[in-house]
């Protein structure tokens, strides 16, 4: 089945613009949000506006925008206040001060509506929930051209927070990470905060019209929660943030009208699936991100522990090798010292076999000359590390051996020559053993 | 009031009945669909915006419980406010708050899909265990989304519920949407997202009553473990107790009370219910025990007082109500609460920078005097108010009360030339004060190695709040290096005092807000 049946260029084209735009601005300023760690504000906001629309129409007694958004920025901003206010006097901590403002704000503005229940004449345009679909009622016509009115509003937004961002980007950077500082040296970071917050409100309020608020909360969080994995420069942050909202409007879109079908229904919500695929797209992100994803931190993991394993495997053959020399080992006998599976013992040392490290033979194994110089290194690394623990660290001999067995795995030739003249030049280890030599190049 | 009740219950069925779409003269409520959340009930007849005074009848009848709709209605949101204000203060205090906010949210995909499901395993998609079933199933699967996101990748926890919350609610919204073509009724649906306090029925009440007594039962058998949860999750770790188990048994509290709240009164409503009474049982106590039963009070009296104000204003929606009856009480403990209340910390903040003022004016007379080359200090040596002003960096108006307080007291006198001097009584409180004052600067000098001349200073910012004991702790620490009869000479020239009275007025001023916000946290 054709991905794009059903599209028209017309129809699903404005739609995916309205949806992107609202993504993008959306996710502008919640890379700010993410690293205050008020990811939850853009929530908090949506719903503290509505005695703020409340007030606006009961007071113009229409519909315009310009009074909604006046009203909801003042309300927004009011949020941030209150919170700020409840946190700082009652010693409550955020989370639970920004439950209080939203929740009674919101009811507020639900009495307020009821009041108003009969009064409010409405125009579709912002009917719905998220009803991006229904936003063809209302066009401008700019250059010759009928364009949807959502579209419009969407884009100045949109503007708006790209110009905020540039503009202010390294304010906004500093008054993140170090308010301190920020306010030391001229920037305010109460004004930038109070700034962002009339930023979020606006977005929101544009958005909370148009598209609906589902999508509006979604983008202020998930775009830069999953940029925020992918990176560890702001700049980046906020350029994949914008990628991935654009990226999932798209594919919002397109799995709203196709999804469905496979199952015999019709076309869903665009802003459902919207915020759902940018859910998926944070979940791949969370599981593939190259520095931080879940998936690639066991994989690192699992190789550090085989890399470890097999050194320990040519470090057991190179111990029994200096007390009786030239034996061979079975794989069986290994596995019982180093309690570890027998099929991963036997896959690494056919590995070993390959590299040239160990010799197979029917009675066992046996180091060659490169194993033996390699088990040599991860021995005399152990034992140097004894040496040194017992020296400067002053841990008693009984004690030193687990520590030195996880550090030999990460000793280097230059760490090693550096033990060496620290603990001066040992023969043996605190055990008695001898300390095998560097191998002369 | 029957007729009453009995319009706003058949308004809002038949406005339940209509899909969403075709709410037409509400259309402010579908600017989305979170309006619905905070459960309105509307009388769409209500024409005028005012709210009509109710006829004592209608007082008598509501407040005496006369109706059975009224009754169901209050008791079953009072006890949904009793168990949520007990839930709430342990997620409050492990800085959950938001937590019911996002699990609110995560349950709307499992009822869509529930209500989808139903069917082909021939059960009837409408009802209220399908439905309950499915919410629950999709709350706990919030709860290891927000454990996933929290613990494994490097988010943190405000992130984590907001990536839950609006996730889950999208996935929910388009589940729904496909659930309104399907069999065409969904009104089971709405009224249980939306929720329905006005037409709570006998039900839905007992329904809450059990959730609530489940949970009474769980938090008193686990009282001691949550609690350590709470404070100290490392310490319970390291005790053996199983946190991640306690956690989710914490967090099942949480889905278990939205999920019974959420179909009774709404979304938001539920999240105000978990938030706001414990955040104001804070207010009035130190003791978990105590904050755990005053924020159930504060609950219980929220759902009761709301549900029976709806009831008495008729346009006055209850979900709305109880959550605005429920902040009030939040701001009246806020500003009243008995141990951490805005008054309060004002009247013991002001109490002690009265007392502050005290002793450095009757210290300032001390040390007035004995810097005076003549016989020492003595009761009734004069001591000029100008010198007095110069010592401190202190408001001439301040200093007067102080000085006037004193006189009232009989610590001081007046001259006639306007000097002041001490009395008996003055003399021997002024020369305890400076007693104090130097063994605290001894002891810096001797036992925290702070230099002679900064000793000053430091000591003002604890001499205020030593209590006896701990005086007579520092007498004897200091006799063994010097005899302590009578008042200790002064470590230091006194003369600085005045020089650095000056100097470092902003660090010595004593209403300067850092350092009596300091003694206070001393104290």
């Amino acid at each position: 089945m054709s991905l794009i049946e059903n599209w028209s260029w017309h129809y699903d084209g404005w739609i995916v613009l309205a949806g992107v735009l609202c993504a993008v601005s959306a996710s502008l300023p919640g890379n700010f949000l993410l690293l205050r760690r008020m990811s939850l504000l853009g929530d908090a906001i949506s719903h503290a506006i509505l005695p703020g629309l409340a007030v606006a129409f009961l007071l113009t007694g229409s519909r315009s925008s310009l009074p909604m958004f006046v009203g909801a920025a003042v309300v927004g901003i009011l949020t941030a206040l209150f919170t700020e206010w409840i946190r700082n006097l009652g010693e409550v901590d955020e989370g639970a001060s920004m439950g209080v403002v939203f929740t009674t704000l919101f009811a507020i503005g639900l009495v307020l509506i009821v009041q108003a229940a009969d009064h409010v004449d409405l125009d579709p345009g912002c009917v719905l929930y998220g009803a991006i679909e229904s936003m063809f009622v209302h066009t401008v016509v700019i250059a010759g051209q009928s364009i949807p009115r959502v579209v419009v509003v969407l884009g100045c937004v949109t503007i708006i927070n790209l110009l905020f961002v540039l503009v202010f980007f390294k304010e906004l950077k500093l008054s993140a990470f170090d308010p301190a500082l920020s306010t030391s040296i001229g920037f305010s970071a109460r004004l930038m905060h109070y700034l962002l917050m009339v930023i979020v409100a606006v977005t929101a309020v544009a958005s909370f019209e148009t598209v609906g608020n589902i999508l509006v909360v979604a983008m202020f969080v998930v775009p830069p929660a999953t940029a925020y994995l992918l990176t560890d420069r702001l700049g980046m942050m906020i350029f994949l943030s914008a990628i991935v909202a654009m990226a999932s409007a798209v594919l919002g879109h397109l799995s709203a009208v196709n999804v469905p079908h496979l199952f015999g229904y019709q076309s869903t919500s665009t802003s459902g699936m919207m915020a759902f695929c940018a859910g998926l797209l944070f979940f791949g992100a969370s599981l593939v991100s190259p520095r931080a994803g879940v998936i690639v931190r066991i994989v690192r993991r699992q190789k550090l522990a085989l890399r470890i394993l097999s050194e320990d495997l040519i470090a057991l053959l190179f111990r029994m090798d200096e007390r009786s020399p030239d034996c061979a080992v079975s794989v069986q006998k290994l596995c019982s010292v180093l309690l570890c599976r027998r099929w991963l013992a036997t896959w690494l040392m056919n590995r070993h076999a390959r590299t040239g490290h160990v010799i197979q033979s029917e009675s066992g194994h046996r180091l060659t000359n490169a194993g033996r110089r390699l088990g040599a290194e991860l021995v005399r690394s152990h034992r140097l590390w004894e040496q040194y623990l017992v020296l400067e660290g002053g841990v008693t001999v009984d004690r030193i051996h687990h520590q030195a067995e996880k550090l030999e795995h990460f000793t280097d030739r230059e760490l090693r020559d550096r033990l060496d003249s620290v603990t001066a030049a040992p023969e043996l280890d605190p055990h008695g053993s001898r300390i095998p030599s560097e191998h002369k190049d | 009031m029957i007729g009453l009740l009995l319009m706003l219950t058949t308004l809002f069925t038949a406005f339940g009945s209509g899909s969403l779409a075709d709410a037409p003269d509400f259309r402010f409520s579908i600017f989305d669909l979170r309006l619905f959340e905070g459960s309105v009930t509307i009388a769409e007849s209500l024409t005028d915006r005012s709210i009509d005074w109710p006829e004592w009848n209608q007082w008598k009848r509501v407040l005496s419980l006369r109706d059975y709709n009224t009754r169901i209605v209050m008791l079953g949101t009072g006890l949904l406010g009793l168990a949520a204000g007990i839930v709430g203060s342990f997620t409050l205090l492990r800085r959950r708050a938001l937590m019911g906010d996002a699990l609110s949210h995560a349950t709307l995909p499992g009822v869509g899909l529930a209500f989808l499901l139903a069917p082909m395993f021939g059960l009837d998609g409408k009802s209220l265990p399908v439905l309950l079933t499915g919410a629950a199933l999709s709350g706990i699967a919030g709860v290891a989304a927000i454990l996933y996101v929290r613990n494994l990748t490097r988010l943190k926890e405000d992130a984590a519920l907001g990536i839950v919350l609006s996730v889950f609610f999208g996935a929910g919204i388009a589940i729904l949407t496909i659930a309104q073509q399907g069999a065409g009724h969904v009104a089971g649906l709405e009224t249980f997202i939306y929720g329905k306090t006005a037409s709570i029925v006998a039900d839905d009440a007992r329904l809450i009553a059990g959730a609530a007594l489940a949970s009474l039962i769980i938090v008193a058998l686990l009282f001691k473990e949550l609690t350590l949860l709470c404070f100290d999750d490392t310490f319970a770790g390291s005790r053996g107790y199983p946190v991640v188990l306690l956690d989710l048994v914490l967090m099942a509290l949480v889905v278990l009370i939205t999920i019974i709240g959420l179909q009774a009164v709404g979304m938001v409503l539920m999240i105000a219910l978990l938030v706001i009474p414990a955040a104001a049982a804070r207010f009035w106590t130190h003791d978990l025990k105590r904050m755990t039963l005053i924020s159930a009070g504060i609950g219980g009296a929220g759902g009761l007082v709301g549900s029976a104000m709806s009831a008495v204003f008729p346009n006055l929606p209850s979900g709305p109500m109880i959550v605005i009856v429920c902040s009030g009480l939040f701001f009246l403990s806020m500003f009243l609460g008995g141990s951490r209340g805005i008054l309060v910390r004002v009247a013991r903040r002001w109490q002690l920078n009265r007392a502050v003022d005290h002793q450095h004016l009757l210290r300032g007379m001390y040390e007035f005097l004995e810097m005076q080359e003549a016989p020492g200090v003595a009761a009734g040596r004069n001591v000029p108010f100008a010198s007095l002003l110069s010592m401190r960096s202190w408001s001439s108006f301040r200093l007067r009360r102080e000085i006037r307080r004193c006189l009232r007291n009989g610590l001081l006198v007046r001259n006639n030339d306007q000097s002041l001097s001490l009395t008996e009584s003055g003399l021997a409180e002024s020369s305890r004060l400076v007693h104090e004052h130097r063994l605290w600067e001894l002891y810096l000098i001797t036992h925290a190695d702070v230099a002679p001349g900064r000793v000053d200073q430091a000591a003002d910012a604890i001499e205020h709040v030593l209590e006896p004991e701990l005086i007579v702790r520092l007498e004897e620490l200091l006799r063994q290096e010097r005899a302590t009869q009578g008042v200790v000479p002064s470590p230091h020239p006194l003369e600085q005092i005045a020089a650095d009275a000056h100097t470092n007025t902003a660090t010595t001023v004593v209403g300067d807000p850092q350092t009596s916000s300091q003694t206070e946290r001393l104290r």
